[in-house]
């Protein structure tokens, strides 16, 4: 019996087939690692500074894995589809790093049990659904130090998003570090009503320095607050990432979050399959959490200072939320020598004594 | 000149159909230009874009899922541009929909029984009609220019959705967070094919549409309308109100987007935050005009639309095109549409050539 | 309040303005023509990113203003080939020139996310910045700010003194009397047009290298629409257009300044201001019939072509 072309053929393609298979078994050993981002990369701010984490984490395990990441997702409905075509593409680990990502990522979670979800700064779980966040308020705290050492109208300004208790901790935070160098001193905040809009941090920039803020804060995303103190010739303090590029004189540091080390050691659970839902909330001590270079203008006492309490909070002798706390009314939340629980911190919904305003309800 | 724009005697019957043929083809050809320029294959990136969302039936139930609420609106609003009547304000009115429709959600959350849903929708609706009645009051009573009025609600809309979803509406047990408490099943409406989002809202949005049909080209107010769009004077002529006609086309964008508002907290988010619409409102005007102001064509136009969000996300995930892309394309398949109208009112004669009669 | 921060507010009110005052003046020219262009939002945000590629790129503010205007008025050309040429609905490819904008800016701007510029210096006018109040109020802006005054005066003077303006009055009132005297009314509100975007795209440039001297997607936010409010807002004349753009302005700036006082109002009440008094004042204006007659293009958002069928 002769062996036909189409024999030929048929052996051939098969033989391209297995090929192929194999192929892309070694492929398929690389873990593909999503991300979904709230806003695009950009040069500074809170995507910023989860895509330094992503890079990072190429270059530590690049040989083990690809990444992937979706920019500009909207919170709601359009984040499900997202998170899900993720899934469906075969990525085994999807970070997503933003709030409104929440009960999203937990839905697309059910449909998917095999893959592990890290969620970023919510409060929901599943088996297979951890969560991740930064103790943003320690660096807040150590900044305050920096902007009470250096004002002279003894007029702080800070520059909010909306009245959450992630932002009313950064305030209080911020407050107790400036008032624990300088008790005189009191923080006006003003509310933007918006996560990112350059125009209107600018006007409420403006506002605060004219109302006599000698330094300016902001938890809002953009680098404009940072460019209105330079402008106008006073003190600022940045966040999420260094800015200084944008303010040189009046940068005087920034209080930034830093995910390499988690993103990295994550991947490697799920690649060594030890891999298991947890609520992470890391700070100074983890690396979480790190101060941008100060600026030279600040005197070396006060860096010193600086340096010792973030020593400190990193060691536990210190927590920035140590009694005696005073609320505006003058009555003590937290009593001489006990710290807030982190059940208490995540809640927080009143501004500590030095705060001006009311919070909006 | 090389050429001369000339009016047809008659809009053409063949370019009706024929001209979205042209835009299509012109958009394809911007596509390849704009692919190679971003050093991409055109063809995988044709299919990234409008097949590779749709090649399951998870896709297909996002495509109608995404599409509802723009046919819903995109209905609505028909009704008051066939008579000139300008509502730019489908997003507020959106928004509102979705604060009352998700306050009776809220205030029934320990409740559960068939009413809730029905609720929702009335309330919603209500909402949506009422936020429509201040630029149709203002512009009957004091004549002003609901295109203006209706757009600056939608921002007041939105800071009070948000307002109260930071503050009264929002999840006791939430740590603070802008966002209510998740529904309960009686204020989720239902899906209707397993493995999908493709939810019961679909279908009221499509009975919407048909609603939207019969009222515009089969009741006498439908002919009122149109004879109002054509000539204000004529109409007032013939006898109509033509402040009638301003709350009827005022109010039917409004009702339309607050239903929509309660299908898209009721549907895919389950739900109430901050921001409810990812814009739809603004992308229903487009929607409608696309379809041409009618509801068969708007329901197309919905689809197509839907489809251009869903291959920018694909887009981004299977070949690494910048978001940005999107609304680049989406903007030219919009100008290619609306140019290409042009085609069956008017045509071109070329100078050079004798006239011919046709 | 001392008066001292009175005055601070009232400058940082005319900078705030300023964009509106670009963009308004530009509308209000396209409007008066008969023509309404609803991508105002579209066309500052294409201004300010190629304004601000051209500022990158050369460190030049007339460079940066060139660019900006050019691509105004590129994006206008677009809508005027719709609707003028090609007959399209008004309202309809307005919105559709901002979807286009809001992409093709974000798409432009992709790799000029992490420029940073030194902005445009104020400029002192020597002596006169040095009177008391005045001073400050008058002579201590920046030069694009001087600008935008002068495009004020030019626009005035151009509607009520020159006969061009009479034309375009005219053709906005009513195109077809004006095709009859022999006016070329397509290719005169393809002019009005173009200089609409041009503004725009000038109020973009203002935005991205003088106001806030960054590139970040949308951040022109809203003020697009705004432009579009003021213009209604001030019956199509120059010097209201002025007014409402620097109370615009001045309600933008006092929110903030009312929330660093401590007064107890929720902040998204104080955010609602700005629109809720433009609502108003529109009513006002609005409510007697003559003054709006008066004053607005008859024949504005209609389409008008010498040969139109049907009607």
């Amino acid at each position: 019996m002769a062996i036909t072309r189409k024999q030929i053929m048929s052996v051939f393609i098969l033989l391209v087939c297995v090929a192929g298979l194999v192929f892309s078994a070694f492929a398929e050993e690389k873990l593909k690692v999503g991300f979904v981002y709230v806003s695009p990369v950009g040069d500074a701010g809170w995507t910023y500074q989860h895509d330094l984490g992503r890079l990072e984490l190429e270059k530590k395990l690049g040989d083990k894995i690809v990444t992937k990441y979706i920019d500009s997702v909207p919170e709601g409905p359009e984040a499900e589809r997202v998170i899900r075509d993720l899934a469906k593409n075969g990525h085994g680990l999807i970070f997503t790093t933003s709030f409104g990502y929440m009960n999203p990522t937990l839905k697309v979670a059910k449909m998917f049990p095999k893959i592990s979800f890290e969620h970023s700064t919510g409060y929901k779980t599943a088996k297979n659904v951890g969560t991740y966040m930064c103790r943003f308020y320690e660096a807040r705290y150590l900044t305050g130090i920096v902007a009470g050492e250096m004002t002279k109208s003894n007029t702080l300004g800070y520059i909010a998003a909306f009245p959450i208790p992630e932002v009313i901790r950064g305030i209080n935070a911020f407050t107790l570090g400036a008032k624990s160098v300088n008790p005189d001193v009191e923080v006006k905040v003003i509310w933007v009503n918006s996560w990112f809009d350059p125009g209107k941090e600018r006007e409420a920039s403006e506002a605060l320095i004219t109302q006599g803020a000698d330094v300016i804060t902001h938890h809002t995303d953009s680098t404009a607050p940072i460019m209105t103190a330079e402008e106008k010739g006073v003190y600022s303090i940045a966040y999420h990432s260094d800015m200084s590029k944008y303010g040189p004189k009046s940068h005087l540091t920034a209080a930034t979050h830093v995910y390499g080390d988690f993103y990295v050691k994550t991947t490697q659970t799920v690649l060594d399959g030890t891999w298991k839902s947890d609520t992470v909330w890391s700070g100074i001590k983890e690396g979480s959490i790190e101060l941008a270079p100060i600026n030279p203008a600040v005197p070396a006492d006060v860096v010193a200072h600086v340096e010792a309490v973030t020593k400190g909070i990193a060691e536990g002798s210190l927590h920035p939320f140590r009694g005696p706390i005073k609320d505006q009314s003058g009555k003590v939340v937290v009593e001489t020598g006990k710290s807030l629980s982190d059940d208490d911190l995540l809640a927080m919904n009143y501004y500590v004594e030095g705060v001006l305003g009311k919070i909006p309800k | 000149m090389f050429f001369k724009i000339e009016a047809r005697p008659e809009p053409s019957k063949a370019m009706k159909y024929f001209s979205p043929l042209v835009a299509a083809l012109l958009m394809l050809f911007s596509g390849l230009i704009i692919f190679s320029l971003l050093g991409k294959d055109s063809i995988e990136a044709f299919y990234a874009f409008f097949i590779e969302p749709v090649n399951d039936l998870y896709g297909i139930g996002e495509l109608f899922i995404k599409a509802a609420p723009l046919m819903l609106i995109g209905t609505g609003l028909a009704v008051g541009f066939r008579a000139s009547i300008w509502n730019i304000g489908a997003e507020g009115q959106l928004a509102i929909g979705a604060l009352f429709g998700g306050y009776i959600a809220i205030v029934f959350n320990d409740n559960s029984g068939f009413f809730i849903l029905p609720l929702m929708i009335v309330a919603g609706a209500v909402g949506g009609l009422l936020w429509a009645s201040i630029p149709a009051f203002l512009r009957t009573v004091f004549n002003a220019n609901e295109i203006l009025v209706s757009l600056m609600l939608n921002y007041v809309a939105i800071l009070l959705l948000g307002l109260l979803v930071h503050g009264p509406l929002k999840d006791p047990d939430g740590y603070g967070f802008p966002q209510s408490v998740l529904f309960s099943d009686s204020a989720l409406l239902p899906i209707l094919m397993e493995g999908t989002r493709f939810h019961l809202g679909v279908l009221i949005a499509v009975v919407g549409v048909i609603v939207g049909w019969v009222l515009l080209q089969k009741s006498f107010t439908g002919y009122q309308i149109q004879v109002a769009g054509l000539a204000k004077n004529a109409a007032s002529y013939a006898g109509f109100k033509y402040k009638k006609l301003i709350w009827i086309g005022l109010l039917s964008g409004g009702t339309a987007a607050g239903i929509a508002g309660v299908l898209e907290i009721s549907g895919p988010i389950g739900q109430l935050l901050p921001t409810v619409s990812p814009g739809y409102g603004y992308a229903a005007i487009i929607v409608a005009f696309v379809g041409r102001l009618h509801p068969g064509g708007i329901l197309l136009s919905s689809l197509l639309m839907a489809l251009l969000y869903l291959g920018g996300e694909s887009g981004q995930m299977n070949l690494d095109l910048p978001a940005a892309v999107t609304g680049v394309f989406q903007g030219l398949l919009l100008f290619y549409l609306l140019a290409t109208d042009f085609l069956i009112d008017y045509r071109v004669c070329f100078s050079g050539f004798r006239k011919e009669a046709i | 309040m001392d008066f001292d921060i009175f005055i601070k507010i009232l400058v940082a009110a005319i900078a705030s303005g300023t964009p509106f005052v670009y963009a308004a003046l530009g509308e209000l020219i396209t409007e008066k023509s008969g023509v309404l262009n609803l991508g105002v939002e579209g066309m500052m945000l294409v201004g300010a990113i190629c304004g601000f590629i051209g500022m990158a790129t050369t460190g030049s503010i007339f460079v940066a203003v060139v660019c900006g205007m050019a691509a105004g008025a590129f994006m206008a050309g677009i809508f005027a080939l719709l609707t003028l040429s090609l007959m399209a609905n008004q309202v309809a490819s307005g919105l559709a020139l901002t979807i286009f904008g809001v992409g093709l800016s974000s798409f432009l701007g992709l790799n000029y996310t992490s420029v940073a510029l030194s902005g445009v210096p104020e400029l002192h006018i020597p002596l006169l910045s040095d009177i008391p109040v005045m001073g400050e109020l008058l002579f201590s802006h920046d030069i694009l700010i001087y600008c935008s005054l002068f495009l004020f005066a030019a626009v005035s003077w151009f509607l009520s003194k020159t006969k061009a303006g009479l034309v375009l009055r005219g053709i906005g009132e009513a195109p077809k009397s004006a095709h009859a005297l022999g006016y070329n009314v397509i290719a005169i509100r393809y002019i009005a047009v173009l200089f609409g975007g041009a503004m725009a795209g000038l109020g973009g440039v203002y935005l991205c290298i003088a106001y806030t001297p960054m590139w970040v997607e949308g951040m022109v936010a809203g003020r697009g629409w705004v432009s579009l409010a003021l213009v209604v807002f001030a019956t199509w004349r120059p010097a209201r257009v002025m007014i409402g753009a620097y109370l615009f302005g001045g309600i933008t700036v006092a929110q903030f300044h009312v929330q660093g006082f401590g007064i107890e109002i929720p902040s998204q009440l104080l955010s609602m201001l700005p629109y809720i008094s433009t609502i108003i004042v529109l009513v006002f204006i609005s409510r007697d019939p003559t003054t709006i007659r008066l004053n607005s293009p008859a024949s504005l958002g209609a389409t008008y072509h010498p040969s139109q069928p049907h009607s």
